[in-house]
C-alpha cells in the first residue's frame, strides 16, 4: 500500500485541469516511476494524487500541418524509441530515452514526467534542449507554449502554473530539418544507472557537406538544470568540417559549463568527460549528416 | 493538520491470464498488492518495491512492467499476464520455463518469474536478437544467485528453438 491521502483520476485533459483547480495541493502522477518511488521513500508520504495516466489522448507522436512534431506528454520511452516519425526526424531522442533505466522503466516512464521532474540528469532533457523543444502546457486559461529552456526554473522546479498540466513536447521543423544528432550517456553501469553526465549534440551541414551550418550542444548534470553550451556552438557555426574543429568545439565547452562535485563524480572528472563526450558526439553527428573529417 | 484519512475503494475490471475478473480495491494498493493478496498470484514477488529489481514484473497488454510501481486501479481494461498464466491445461510447463530448468538458470528462484515474463515479451516479438541485444533486454532484472549467463543461455536457446534455427556455437 502506498501512503497516499486520496487519488483522483482524470480521463481527459479537461478533467485533469478541473481536478487541479479543485485540489490545488494534489500532485500529478503520470507513469509514477518518480512519484511512487518518492512516496515509498516517505518524501511524498500522505500526498493527494491526481492520476493522468489514463488520458490516452496524450499518448503518441504525430506531425502538425506546419511540420512540427508533437510528442504527447504521456508517451512512454519505449514507444518514443519505436515511433517511425521519431526515427525519421529525431532519431537521437529515441536513442537517448532507450538508455533510461531498464526495459520495464522504459515502458512506464513518460517524457512528460522526465521533463516535469526538473531533474538535470533526465535522459531526454539534454536532447530536448539541444533541439530547441517547446513545452505545451494546458490550464484553466487555455494552452501556452514555452521554450524548454525557460520551462526549467531551478533544480527540481519547472514553470507549471496552478491548474496546469504538460500536454505535449513539440519539435519545430526548423529545428529538425536536415539535422542529425548523437547522445552520449556517461554512467557507471550500462543499465539501471543515472547519468554522471549527458551530452547531446546535433549538426546541420551545408549541401556539399563541407561546412557546419549550425551546431547545437546541451548537457545534463553539467549544472543544476540542463544547459546549452553557447561558446562551443559559436566556435563551430559556419566553420569548415575538420578534426581540428571537433577539437576546438569540445575545448570551448569549458567556458560554458559549471559541473559540481558529488558522490557520483568530481567536478574535474565531469569537466574531462564533458570535453571528450562533446568531441565524440560532434564527430558522430557530422558522420550521420554525411560529412567526413 | 491532516484531516482524518477516509478509505477510498474502486472496482476494477481486467483480464488476468485469460479470464475476465473484477475486484474492489483500495486505491492505495500497488498492482503487486492486488495480484498477490486478492488473486493469490504469488509468482509476483516483492523484492525492492521501488522499481529496481524486476522481481514483481508482469506483462500488461504485452509489455513488461514492474507491478510494484504501478497502481492497482490502472489495471482497468488491461490484459495482465503472470507466470501462472504460462502453464498448460494440465499444469505443463512452457518451453521457456523448461529451458530455465535445463540450463540451471534458477537457484533460489526469487528473480525467475520476473525474468521469464520479460523473456516471454522478447520471444513473442518473433525476432532474432544478438547476445548484446538480449543482455540489454534482460537488464531490468537483478539475480543474486546465477551470475546471469545461464539465464541468457536459456532465453537464447528458446529463441532459436521457436525460430526453428540451430543455435550458433
Ligand atoms: C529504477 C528506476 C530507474 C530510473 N532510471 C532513469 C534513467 O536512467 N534516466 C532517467 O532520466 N530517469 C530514470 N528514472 C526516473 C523516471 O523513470 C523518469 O524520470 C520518468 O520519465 C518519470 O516519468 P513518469 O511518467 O513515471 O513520472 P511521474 O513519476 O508520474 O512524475 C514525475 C514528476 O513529474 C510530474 N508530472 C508528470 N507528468 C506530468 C505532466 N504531464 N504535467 C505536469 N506534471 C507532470 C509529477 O507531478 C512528478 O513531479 C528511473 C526511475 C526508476 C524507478
Ligand atoms: S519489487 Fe518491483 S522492481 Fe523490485
Ligand atoms: S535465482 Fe536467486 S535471485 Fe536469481
Amino acid at each position: 500500500m502506498y501512503d497516499m491521502k486520496a487519488l483522483y483520476e482524470a480521463g481527459s485533459v479537461d478533467e485533469a485541469v478541473a481536478l487541479r483547480v479543485a485540489h490545488p495541493d494534489a500532485q500529478i502522477i503520470a507513469g509514477g516511476s518518480d512519484v511512487l518511488v518518492q512516496m515509498r521513500e516517505g518524501k511524498r508520504a500522505g500526498a493527494e494524487l491526481i492520476s493522468i495516466y489514463g488520458i490516452d489522448a496524450l499518448r503518441g507522436v504525430s506531425q502538425e500541418a506546419d511540420g512540427t512534431l508533437r510528442i504527447g506528454s504521456l508517451t512512454s520511452f519505449s514507444h518514443i524509441t519505436k515511433d517511425p516519425l521519431i526515427q525519421q526526424y529525431i532519431n537521437v531522442l529515441g536513442e537517448a530515452v532507450d538508455q533510461v533505466g531498464g526495459p520495464q522503466i522504459r515502458n512506464i516512464g513518460t517524457i512528460g514526467g522526465n521533463t516535469c521532474n526538473g531533474v538535470t540528469s533526465a535522459d531526454s532533457a539534454s536532447t530536448l534542449f539541444a533541439w530547441d523543444a517547446i513545452v505545451e502546457l494546458t490550464g484553466p486559461d487555455g494552452v501556452r507554449r514555452q521554450p524548454i529552456h525557460d520551462f526549467y526554473l531551478k533544480a527540481g522546479k519547472v514553470d507549471l502554473h496552478p491548474g496546469e498540466i504538460q500536454t505535449a513536447i513539440l519539435i519545430p521543423k526548423e529545428s529538425y530539418e536536415n539535422t542529425f544528432g548523437h547522445y552520449i550517456k556517461y554512467a557507471m553501469r550500462n543499465a539501471m544507472d543515472i547519468a554522471t553526465l549527458g551530452t547531446s549534440v546535433n549538426v546541420r551541414l551545408s549541401a556539399d557537406k563541407k561546412t557546419v551550418e549550425r551546431t547545437r550542444i546541451a548537457f545534463g548534470v553539467a549544472g543544476p538544470v540542463p544547459l546549452r553550451a553557447a561558446t562551443a556552438e559559436q566556435t563551430a557555426n559556419g566553420q569548415p568540417v575538420s578534426q581540428e574543429l571537433a577539437e576546438a568545439f569540445s575545448q570551448a565547452v569549458k567556458a560554458d559549463i559549471n559541473p559540481r562535485d558529488s558522490w557520483r563524480a568530481s567536478r574535474d572528472f565531469r569537466m574531462h568527460i564533458a570535453v571528450e563526450s562533446a568531441k565524440r558526439a560532434f564527430i558522430e553527428s557530422v558522420r550521420l549528416a554525411g560529412g567526413e573529417l | 493538520m491532516a484531516e482524518k484519512f477516509v478509505k477510498q475503494y474502486k472496482t476494477v475490471h481486467f483480464n488476468l491470464n485469460g479470464n475476465d475478473v473484477e475486484r474492489s480495491v483500495d486505491v492505495r494498493a500497488s498492482l503487486t498488492d492486488m495480484l498477490r493478496n486478492d488473486f493469490r498470484m504469488t509468482s509476483v514477488k516483492k523484492g525492492c518495491e521501488v522499481g529496481e529489481c524486476g522481481a514483481c514484473n508482469v506483462l500488461i497488454d504485452g509489455e513488461a512492467f514492474n507491478s510494484c510501481i504501478y497502481l492497482a486501479v490502472w489495471a482497468e481494461g488491461k490484459h495482465i499476464r503472470t507466470l501462472e498464466g504460462l502453464l498448460g491445461p494440465d499444469g505443463e510447463m512452457s518451453d521457456i520455463q523448461q529451458a530455465f530448468i535445463d540450463e540451471a538458470a534458477i537457484q533460489c528462484g526469487f528473480c525467475t518469474p520476473g525474468f521469464i515474463l520479460t523473456a516471454v515479451e522478447i520471444l513473442e516479438t518473433g525476432k532474432e536478437y544478438t547476445d548484446a541485444e538480449l543482455r540489454k533486454l534482460l537488464s531490468g532484472h537483478l539475480c543474486r544467485c546465477t551470475g546471469y549467463e545461464n539465464i541468457l543461455r536459456a532465453v537464447k536457446k528458446t529463441m532459436y528453438k521457436r525460430l526453428g534455427k540451430a543455435m550458433p556455437e
